[in-house]
Parts: C-alpha cells; structure tokens; sequence
C-alpha cells in the first residue's frame, strides 16, 4: 500500500532533487545548455558582490517578513486561541480562508490598492490629503506587504496550534506563585510555544524567497530577490547550472531550518506542530 | 476596569487584522462589479465584466485546463495518499524517518525548487510540457497533504477493533473495507477537496512545468496582471475566490464534524 507512494516520490521529487544537485556541479554550456564537466564555479559566483548582494537582500527581506508576522501573528494567535470556545472557530476559520487562497489573486488585491491610479492615491486626492499620487508601489516596501499579506496566515496557524495546546495548569501554577503576566508569558509561554514560533518562521522565511511573482508585480523592474533570479536563470537567461546553484542554496537553508525545529521541538512530541 | 480595557483591546486588535486580511480582498471584488475601466472610483453596478470571461476564448480554455488537471491531479493524489496513509499508521514500517521526509519535505521546501526540479528532470527525459507534466507535479505537491489528512483523521484509532475483525476472520481487504475506509472517509473527502484546491490555485510550480498550450487560470491572471489592471481580472479573480472559499467551507465542515463525535 506504501508502494505507491515511494514510487512517485523517489521518481518526481527525489530523483529531480538529486538532478538539480548534480546540475549545479556542472558547466554552462555555449549556448545555454549543460556542458558535463564538473565545477564549482556555479557556487563561487556567489561570492561576486552583485550576487552577494541580492542574496543578501533576499535574505534580510524574508527575515524582516518573518518578524513582522511574528511580532503581529503571536499576539494575534494568543487571543484567537484563548478567546471563548463559541468565537474560536469563527476566528480560526477567518485565517484559513486566505490561507487557502489563492497568492496571485492577494497580491493583484494589494496592486488594485497601491498603484499610481489606485484606490488609495485616489481616496487620498479626492480628500486633499495629497496633491499627487504617491509611490506606493514598485519599490522594496511594497514587495515587503505584498510577502507580509501573503504568509501572514501560514505564521498564524502553527503558532495558534501550539499555544492552544498550551497546558492552562503551568499558568496558574506561576501566577499562584507569585509571577508578574510579563514575567509568566517570558519564562512559561514563550518558551512552551517555542516550537510553534520556529515551525511559523520556516513557513514563512522559505516560501517568501521562492515567491518570485510578489517582487515582479510589485517590485517594479528593479527589484531583484533570489526567487526572480533563479526564475531568470531557469527561463530568460537559460542559465541552469546557475540557477540550479542557488535553487541548491534555498534547499541547504530549508534543511539547516529543519534540523533547527527538529532540536527545540526534541523531547516534547506533544508540542510538534509540523 | 482593567479587566474590561483589556477585552476591548483585545477585541479591536482582532477585529484590525481579520479586517487587514480581508479587506483588499473585499475591494478586489466590489470593483470586479464597477462600471468602469478604472479600478478606482465606484461608478456604478454592472455584470459586464462577468460576461466579458464568459466570452473569452483563452480564460475558457485555460479554465477548462485547470479543471481538468486539478481533477485528475485530485484523483490520483487521494488515492496514492489515502494507501500511504493507511499503511504507515497500519504496519510498523522500517525507514520510518525517511518516509516521514518524503511526507514533510515536500510541503517545505520552496514550491520554485520543486518546480524547476520536475522542469529539469521532464527536460532530461524530453517529456514535452503540457497537461500531462501540469498533472504529475500537482499529485506530487499533493499526496504529502493528503497523507497529513488521513494520518490526522486514524489518530488516535483503537486497533483493537480492526484486530477483532481480524479475528473473527475477516480478510485483510474485508477489514479496510469495513473497518478503515469508513472511518477515514471523512479525512478522505478533505483531502481530495484540498488537494483540488492546491492544484486549481497552484502559480509556482506550474509556470515552470506548463507548456505554451496548457496555460491555467493562475497562470492566465498571471499574464494578464503582467499587461496591468483591468476589471477582468477581477471577475475572474472573484469567481476563483468563490470556489476556493465554497470548498474549504464544506472542507470544515466535515472536519469539525468529526471533533464533535
């Protein structure tokens, strides 16, 4: 009955992986093929400032995504999860809906509302509250929302789960002790929720590098994140060793992440989220 | 006092981010209605724009690709995903970590790794791109959800039942037949909506594995909010959003009628 499956995950997700790997060790060829001689050279081009620098970018980017759903997703995860039983679900379901929808319908939402003639310059004009129409799209803050809007949900969830199974008796026990609210949420919540934080911050710091189109529709030309990059190298530039290299690179920060969740979450099945 | 304030603000600072959440999408489907160009300014109710992807033969034809694949897509991943998730809840299976990483790896890593690497291996094996790639990868990203579902849905499963079935000489498939199928059922029917919904909205991964003839709607939209905005877009970004909400809210349903027993 397992058969099945390992068939069709050895043949469409390990094999690919394995070959997008050994892709990465390999040459360009003169006219953007594959030339199969093995280099490094794929990875050393990374070490060149302008690659550097968009890795970087991309890498802080998402990390500010992240802290962003953190700091406003935790205190939001913490009331759905202790709000009265007959609102939980209602709440719960209002995050799953967006969830579940679909990224490119969200992000054209944001675009109706922030481009030169959108919703929002007009309100803003009609009201006198501006003369001109303001930026708010094509530059990296706009792509900042477009991420934050997107993931906000699949930060929610987990962090939701483990705080709702969060043990109401070590809460009472601190405050029966003694301990201030701030002092009970840092020394017990926190920590007890710790597995629930990192699971939320892998499912938003990963898929916000991948999703290419954000940074393409609201970036403007200029912006430029590992996800459009490797989409570049894969599709215009024709350039596949490249970007099998730093596809290899989003791979190695998944797994670091992954191993990171394995080791808080060690010991306390009970607190597994993923 | 506190008490009260605290309540309050709490409630307001759940009410700003469901409304945060909402809200574009709200404005998104009020000016799919407008009676204009332009999506700015109300100007009056309208359908048109409704008739207008009616009328179009390319949103046609890539809807009709996306409904064809998510179902195929749905129906191979559900099956595939309800066998797996059986077994391994059944049987103690040897490598249990490792196909615990084949069920968990897949919903992590970047959806644009997993789409260039199925675009790398159907290029290797020269497998033109089309409907048939579009189904593979989708029952690809598919299954590892499906096993999740139907894992979640036997927790908890006394055995003992299906033992004495066993017993009192049930055959194998005698015993899934009556004994696991109907309690997974529920879990099953989640799965396949889910699965069809992750295909029908998938961007990602189908870019990279859909051929020049094989465009879905995402990928439609795609292109034409690449053009720029047009209220077109937001009729048929609409009709997508009443699906998906139609089939997560019958998805729910099923799940939380199975907390209540």
């Amino acid at each position: 009955m397992i058969v099945p499956f390992i068939l069709w995950m050895l043949a469409f997700f390990v094999v690919p992986i394995t070959l997008v790997l050994f892709v990465s060790l390999m040459s360009k060829g003169i006219y953007g093929g594959i030339d199969y001689t093995f280099t490094l050279e794929n990875y050393l081009r990374f070490l060149d400032p302008i690659y550097l620098h968009i890795l970087g970018k991309s890498l802080f980017i998402s990390g500010f995504v992240t802290l962003l759903c953190l700091l406003f997703g935790y205190p939001f995860a913490y009331l759905v999860a202790r709000s009265p039983k007959k609102y939980r679900n209602l709440l719960l379901f209002l995050v799953i809906i967006p969830f579940w929808m679909n990224s490119l319908i969200r992000t054209y939402a944001w675009i109706v509302l922030l481009r030169t003639e959108g919703v929002i310059n007009t309100l803003l004009m009609q009201f006198g509250w501006a003369n001109q129409p303001l930026a708010l799209l094509y530059h990296d803050g706009a792509v900042l929302i477009g991420l934050v809007y997107t993931l906000f949900p699949f930060m929610v969830l987990p962090l939701y789960t483990s705080i709702e199974k969060l043990d109401a008796t070590h809460l009472e026990a601190a405050n029966d002790l003694g301990a201030s609210p701030w002092r009970t949420f840092w020394n017990i919540t926190l920590p007890l929720t710790f597995p629930g934080i990192v699971a939320g911050s892998l499912l938003v710091f990963m898929p916000s590098l991948g999703l290419f189109f954000i940074p393409d529709l609201m970036g403007g030309g200029k912006a430029m994140y590992i996800g459009n990059l490797i989409k570049n190298q894969f599709l215009a530039a024709r350039d596949w060793p490249f970007g099998a290299a730093a596809s290899v690179i989003l791979l190695g920060l998944t797994f670091g992440f992954i191993y990171f969740y394995k080791k808080v979450s060690k010991n306390r099945p009970e607190s597994e989220v993923l | 006092m506190n008490v009260r304030w605290t309540r309050l603000l709490s409630g307001f600072y759940m009410a700003l981010i469901i409304s945060l959440l909402f809200l574009p999408i709200l404005v998104l489907v009020v000016f799919s209605f407008n009676d204009s160009k332009l999506n700015a300014v109300w100007m009056g109710f309208t359908t048109e724009w409704y008739g207008k992807i009616l009328l179009n033969r390319s949103i046609l034809e890539s809807a009709k690709n996306s409904l064809l694949v998510a179902f195929l897509s749905t129906l191979i991943a559900t099956a595939i995903g309800t066998l797996a998730g059986v077994a391994m809840y059944r049987y103690r299976l040897r490598a249990k970590s490792v196909l615990d990483a084949l069920v968990y790896l897949p919903l992590v890593i970047p959806e644009i790794v997993m789409g260039i690497s199925l675009l790398a291996l159907f290029a290797l094996l020269k497998i033109p791109l089309g409907l048939f790639t579009l189904v593979v990868a989708h029952v690809t990203f598919s299954v590892p959800l499906a096993i999740v579902i139907i894992r979640a849905r036997l927790h908890g499963f006394d055995r003992s039942i299906e033992e004495a079935a066993l017993d009192l000489g049930a055959t194998e498939w005698q015993t899934f037949r009556h004994i696991i199928l109907p309690r997974i059922m529920p879990g099953v029917a989640v799965s396949a909506l889910l699965a069809f919904t992750l295909s029908i909205d998938d961007v990602i991964v189908s870019f990279f594995v859909a051929g020049p003839g094989s465009t879905t709607l995402p990928l439609k939209i795609l292109s034409m909010v690449k053009f720029g905005v047009s209220p077109e877009i937001n009729a048929l970004s609409t009709v997508m959003l009443v699906m998906t909400i139609g089939i997560v809210l019958v998805a729910e349903r099923i799940r939380l009628r199975r907390n209540q027993d």
